[in-house]
């Protein structure tokens, strides 16, 4: 595979490297790398690696663009809200460098078609979201014989590293158990910062760069920890892989794709996965409190970040951490016992628990708002801010 | 005294009152192992409810832990024995994007 005179002039200033140069430049012409999750991570990725020339870029995300992805997945548009996330990516490196091939894959990758999907790519990244995916692609990259680059971010650190390089562990070599649910945060729960996802995609574009190059220093068997907050990297040296690995080990007992939402005890996603935990009187909907008009307490469990954003009239914060810590004003909590409890939160998951607390540790008859302020702002006053 | 730096990250840090990195002296009369560490943060240190930090005798999964930058199951996990100046952290890994 030849380079044209046109690819020369649009690569020379990678060309001219001393650890590329044309040989390096047609190998990444003829690689081919997909990308799982197209959004703060899977954007800079896409982006560095379409610059750099990649042949062929596979892109899987199920989902389309909303509004708060703007912040951090800066390839999609304002124009683009409600659409695909693939598509939109496609149509970015299209505008970018029409010399790469993009393959959309725009379904929930799961253990049914993870492998028809990623056996036809030299090497996979992970810039995923949760969990469970990350165990699956590191299943599937096992199985499949594929080098990972592993990226994640959260608030404002990130951590990057490879897996399944050149007999280096594998995630599971690291992680044998998941994590218990209630510990794992996500980007919309806890937050993240679109420099923090950027830096992170770009360490990993770079990573991909040395892979395809057989680059003697791939961050393998080595986790790099970047915290924004105080501009500090460190790399830290992992355990080597373990023989007894239920994957990757010399006598695994994964030897296909199981069910990983099942093993981790949580959804292939980042969004809530809609809590209900609650006996049906210690609930009620938002149109049922707004028509309450006795004297009552109504607590919003979201944290004091979000409280600043809205509230509802009257509404006392008490962040969910520090009511299930029992940390709650002893008058406070002596006026709830005497009077009626409604406990409101954003979406109506952490609200549930504030009541299985409340009524269950202190004796309150408490009840949560169904569905929260989202539902609020859809069912009762469509001015109250979301997010 | 057995002097120690100890840092968290990744979240790890929320089960410790938010803070990120503390230096500590230890009683060195005894030698102290990992295993009597995670003892004494359990004991002096932790501010959340235990089954976010400790699963069984040891540290739960999703938390790394490590002693100068090296991941503890090389160096005897929990018979590991500390040494003066050691940096001993906590690392929660980061599952978001
Ligand atoms: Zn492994």
């Amino acid at each position: 595979m030849e380079l044209t005179n046109r690819e020369i002039a649009r690569y020379s200033r990678q060309i001219i490297l001393p650890g590329i140069g044309v040989k390096g430049q047609k190998r990444l012409k003829a690689s081919s790398v997909l990308i799982v999750g197209a959004g703060g991570l899977g954007c800079p990725v896409s982006s560095n690696l379409a610059g750099a020339g990649i042949g062929t870029l596979g892109i899987i995300d199920y989902d389309n663009i909303e509004i708060t992805n703007l912040h951090r997945q800066l390839l999609h548009s304002e124009s683009s809200i409600g659409k695909s996330k693939v598509e939109s990516i496609k149509n970015f490196i299209a505008n970018l460098n029409s010399d790469v091939k993009v393959q959309t894959h725009q379904v929930l990758l799961n253990s049914k078609n993870a492998l028809e999907i990623i056996t036809k790519y030299d090497l996979v990244v992970d810039a995923s979201d949760n969990v469970a995916t990350r165990y699956l692609l590191n299943d599937a990259c096992v199985l499949e014989n594929k080098t990972l680059i592993s990226g994640s971010a959260l608030q404002m650190e990130g951590q990057m590293t490879v897996y399944n390089y050149k007999n280096g562990p594998c995630y599971r070599c690291i992680f044998p158990k998941p994590p218990p649910p209630e510990t794992v945060q996500n980007c919309g729960d806890g937050g993240v910062l679109g420099a923090i996802t950027g830096v992170i995609g770009s360490l990993q574009s770079m990573e991909v760069i040395k892979v395809i190059l057989d680059h003697d220093d791939v961050l393998a068997g080595k986790l790099l920890l970047y915290d924004g907050a105080s501009c500090s990297f460190r790399t830290i040296k992992l355990r080597n892989k373990r023989q007894d690995c239920d994957v990757c080990g010399v006598t695994p007992n994964i030897t296909k794709l199981i069910d990983y939402e099942q093993f981790c005890g949580m959804a292939a996603s980042d969004k809530d996965s809609g809590l209900n935990i609650l006996e049906s009187n210690e609930r009620v909907t938002v149109e049922d409190y707004r028509n309450y008009n006795k004297d009552h307490l109504l607590i919003d469990v979201r944290s004091a970040n979000e409280f600043e954003i809205c509230k509802l009239n009257n509404a006392i914060n008490i962040p969910i951490k520090r009511l299930l810590a029992d940390k709650i004003d002893n008058d406070l909590k002596e006026e709830m016992k005497e009077k009626s409890v409604f406990v409101v939160c954003r979406r109506g998951n952490d609200s549930q628990l504030a009541v299985r607390h409340l009524n269950e540790k202190l004796g309150i008859r408490s009840k949560d708002l169904i569905g929260g302020l989202h539902s609020w702002t859809h069912t009762i006053d469509k001015d109250f801010p979301i997010y | 005294m057995l002097k120690i730096n100890l840092d968290f990250s990744g979240g790890a840090e929320v089960l410790f009152n938010n803070i990120k990195k503390r230096q500590l002296s230890l009683e060195s009369e005894k030698k102290w192992t990992l295993r009597d560490f995670l003892q004494y943060m359990k004991e002096n240190l932790l501010t959340e409810r235990l089954e976010l930090f400790i699963q069984g005798d040891s540290v739960r999964p999703g938390i790394l832990v490590l002693v100068n930058d090296i991941d503890w199951e090389l160096l005897g996990e929990l018979d590991y024995e500390i040494k003066q100046n050691d940096n001993i952290s906590f690392i929660s890994t980061l599952h978001g994007g």
